[in-house]
């Protein structure tokens, strides 16, 4: 197929773009037309793996992420879940394999140019740096001032600050404006870090369980702030908890084993044999 | 952390305070005789040592790099300053065959090669640029940086951190203390920089080469035969070296002056600090001492801002070292064994990690407190002995962890918060 598509130029542009999405299994970027795909997936990784002494922890052929998607990846413990977001962000590098991210290969990538790029990610622990205040985590998760020089001189804006202000108000900090991270509660560390993270402007969220460790009121606002990023966002989320992944209602990819087992809706998942047996280990 | 203002009111108070005390107070004790030359020369020289600690404090404080070399910087420094005021040495020493004037103290430890006698004896290439007064000074700045720099660039870069750094920068301060102990260096081997006599004569700020200086001496005093010393009917180089040109560093007014020069380079560093650590910038600088990696994530690079810390500590290193050797009037490679680094550090826990007046505090009362147990006392019951020094320290170093983590600063807070008019509920997030 993919030598169908690098001949095949007299082809309308349509018809490769069905033909590519069509062909998902068989679908490398790095085979065809860039534009093509690029349009289309905001993220596409191929023949991804990584393994630790010997132990493959992720082992995916390819796998893509559209533009404007809410995906949903659930897996039992060690599957691979955080390792995959650790390949895409640049924490990790992988043993194989490549990453494309808005048409471009990042696998070799640095993880701040990464970030740069667009690809934010909030961590499974709500990471924040402790000894800011809430206020300051947020201006330093603003984007457009990461090189020191512009750091020693410059002052954040007021358009800045009305954005912090505004951010700290749809997750209910306001009143924490000054105090130190470390003085939050678990559940404020991670709306903390969860707005840090739409702050800084991102094209495409990594959310790494957003929900762990949040009471079911929590949860269930975390879910409304995700579904209302979604209107204007890619988003992948990382989650265990079930309820809520049911409250997002969007397409789940189930991992195990650092393979990709199945995708469809949480409904169809439920009722696939392979996922259940990966579940619960029969 | 308080709203920037308010700080800014607080931190006002407790520096007039000190501007008061440092500028008028001190001075005021030496012109009636309760303090003597030696004594303000000696509080000069311990607040070099809180420019060097405040420089650490930036790095170890904000940052969380413990660097465990900032003597060799400070050393740096102090060779800079202590080349250019051996050049500038009394009359001892020799002319070499190029016309500059081989100092004394490097003259008695010449390494000649075989076959070589004394008339051999050159002054090194790296000594000349340090004839002149403000490129010694560009230098001593200068010189700690570019290495910090370049160790920075390399070990950050490579992501070595926490206690690998450390140990790392410990192995840099033994290697630079084995390389100024050489005598093949020529820098005076462990002997060391001495016989200082004037600082800051006219011609050192305008020539490059004592020729010139000489020249210009001559041209200016042509006539005044009073200045040839010698008596042979001239004014040639002789003259000139035996001239009592620049100040000399034995004289109390010009001792006064270092030790208002110090207090004033103080000042100046901790407002570089301040301003450093109230920018955009040292909100980063926290971030990295918190978590390094996250950083990542938003799109920095530690490792940029990291370098940057770490050369301002150097260069402020540098400084304090500069304004060290004309009051101390000596400088040796003992200064740079590594446990003079560590040293540096304990000022800065003692004191009060992670502010800056902290590190002042630190240093300058450890030292005070070295100078006074360092001597004899006899207190009737019992008699003090110099010997107990470290025992002290190690004592008192103990008690700071236990019980004031937050350092000495923690004790002026309190009391400050008891007596004051303001009361500091976080005493620790301030500057």
């Amino acid at each position: 197929m993919s030598a169908e598509v690098e001949s095949g130029s007299t082809n309308s542009m349509a018809e490769q773009e069905n033909t590519a999405l069509k062909e998902y299994r068989n679908f490398l970027p790095s085979k065809i037309k860039k534009d093509i795909w690029s349009s289309k997936f905001l993220l596409f990784v191929e023949n991804l793996s990584v393994s630790f002494d010997g132990f493959k922890a992720v082992d995916i052929p390819h796998f893509g992420i559209k533009h404007g998607e809410l995906r949903v990846i659930i897996g039992p413990n060690g599957a691979g879940k955080t390792t995959f977001c650790d390949l895409v962000s640049g924490k990790t590098p992988p043993s194989t394999g490549k990453v494309y991210y808005d048409g471009k290969n990042i696998t070799q990538m640095d993880e701040s140019d990464i970030a740069l790029r667009g690809i934010g990610r909030k961590f499974q622990t709500p990471t924040v740096f402790d000894s800011l205040s809430t206020y300051e985590n947020l201006l330093l998760a603003l984007p457009g001032n990461q090189d020191w020089q512009d750091n020693l001189l410059k002052r954040e804006s007021e358009e800045e600050k009305y954005q912090i202000l505004e951010i700290l108000e749809k997750v209910n900090l306001s009143e924490c404006r000054d105090i130190p991270a470390k003085s939050l509660s678990h559940g404020q560390r991670q709306w903390l870090a969860i707005s840090a993270l739409i702050i800084s402007k991102p094209k495409l969220l990594l959310v790494d369980e957003p929900a762990a460790g949040l009471t079911d009121l929590e949860t269930e606002r975390t879910a409304d702030l995700l579904m209302e990023l979604a209107e204007d966002h890619t988003l992948v989320v990382i989650e265990h908890d079930m309820d809520f992944v049911r409250r997002l209602g969007q397409k789940v990819t189930v991992l195990n084993e650092g393979r990709v087992l199945a995708e469809g809706s949480l409904e169809e998942m439920e009722t696939n044999e392979e996922v259940m047996e990966a579940y619960l280990g029969r | 952390m308080k709203p920037v203002a308010q700080q800014m009111v607080e931190s006002k108070k407790s520096l007039v305070v000190l501007v008061i005390l440092g500028f008028v107070i001190l001075p005021f004790l030496y012109s009636i005789d309760v303090l003597s030359i030696g004594q303000i020369n000696m509080i000069g020289r311990y607040m070099t040592f809180a420019i060097l600690a405040l420089g650490l404090d930036l790095l170890w404080g904000y940052v969380g790099i413990l660097s465990l070399c900032q003597c060799t910087f400070f050393c740096l420094g102090a060779y800079a300053m202590g080349m250019h005021l051996a050049h500038h040495g009394g009359p001892e020493g020799i002319i070499d065959a190029n016309g500059w004037k081989l100092p004394a103290c490097l003259f008695v430890v010449y390494p000649y090669d075989v076959g070589e006698s004394s008339g051999d004896a050159l002054v090194p290439f790296f000594w000349k640029p340090f004839w002149n007064l403000p490129l010694t000074i560009l230098l001593g700045l200068l010189i700690p940086a570019i290495c910090s720099f370049v160790l920075g660039y390399f070990v950050f870069r490579s992501r070595v951190r926490g206690v690998y750094f450390a140990i790392l920068s410990q192995a840099i301060a033994v290697a630079g203390w084995l390389v100024f102990c050489r005598n093949d260096v020529k820098l005076c081997g462990t002997n060391g920089l001495t016989r200082f006599d004037v600082i800051a004569p006219a011609e050192s700020l305008t020539t490059f080469h004592p020729e010139d200086a000489k020249d210009k001496w001559i041209e200016s005093h042509d006539g005044d035969m009073g200045q040839d010393l010698n008596a042979d009917g001239k004014l040639d180089q002789l003259d000139y070296s035996m001239a009592e040109v620049g100040f000399s560093l034995s004289e109390p007014n010009v001792q006064l002056s270092l030790y208002f020069l110090t207090l004033a380079c103080l000042f100046g560093s901790f407002f570089l600090c301040k301003w450093i650590v109230n920018s955009r910038l040292g909100r980063v600088l926290i971030a990295i001492r918190d978590d390094e990696s996250t950083l990542n994530f938003f799109g920095y690079k530690p490792h940029q801002y990291k370098i940057f810390a770490f050369c301002i500590a150097a260069a402020l290193a540098g400084l304090a070292g500069m304004l060290y050797i004309p009051q101390m009037k000596i400088i040796t490679p003992s200064n740079m064994e590594a446990v003079r680094s560590v040293l540096v550090v304990v000022w800065v826990a003692v004191g009060g990690r992670g502010t800056l007046r902290g590190a002042i505090l630190g240093a300058l009362t450890v030292n005070l407190l070295y100078n006074y147990l360092t001597s004899e006392h006899d207190y009737g019951f019992f008699s003090w002995s110099p010997d107990y020094w470290p025992i002290f320290l190690g004592i008192a170093f103990v008690l700071v962890v236990l019980y004031l983590p937050n350092g000495l600063i923690e004790v002026v807070d309190r009391f400050k918060a008891r007596f004051g008019n303001n009361s500091n509920s976080n005493p620790i997030e301030k500057v």
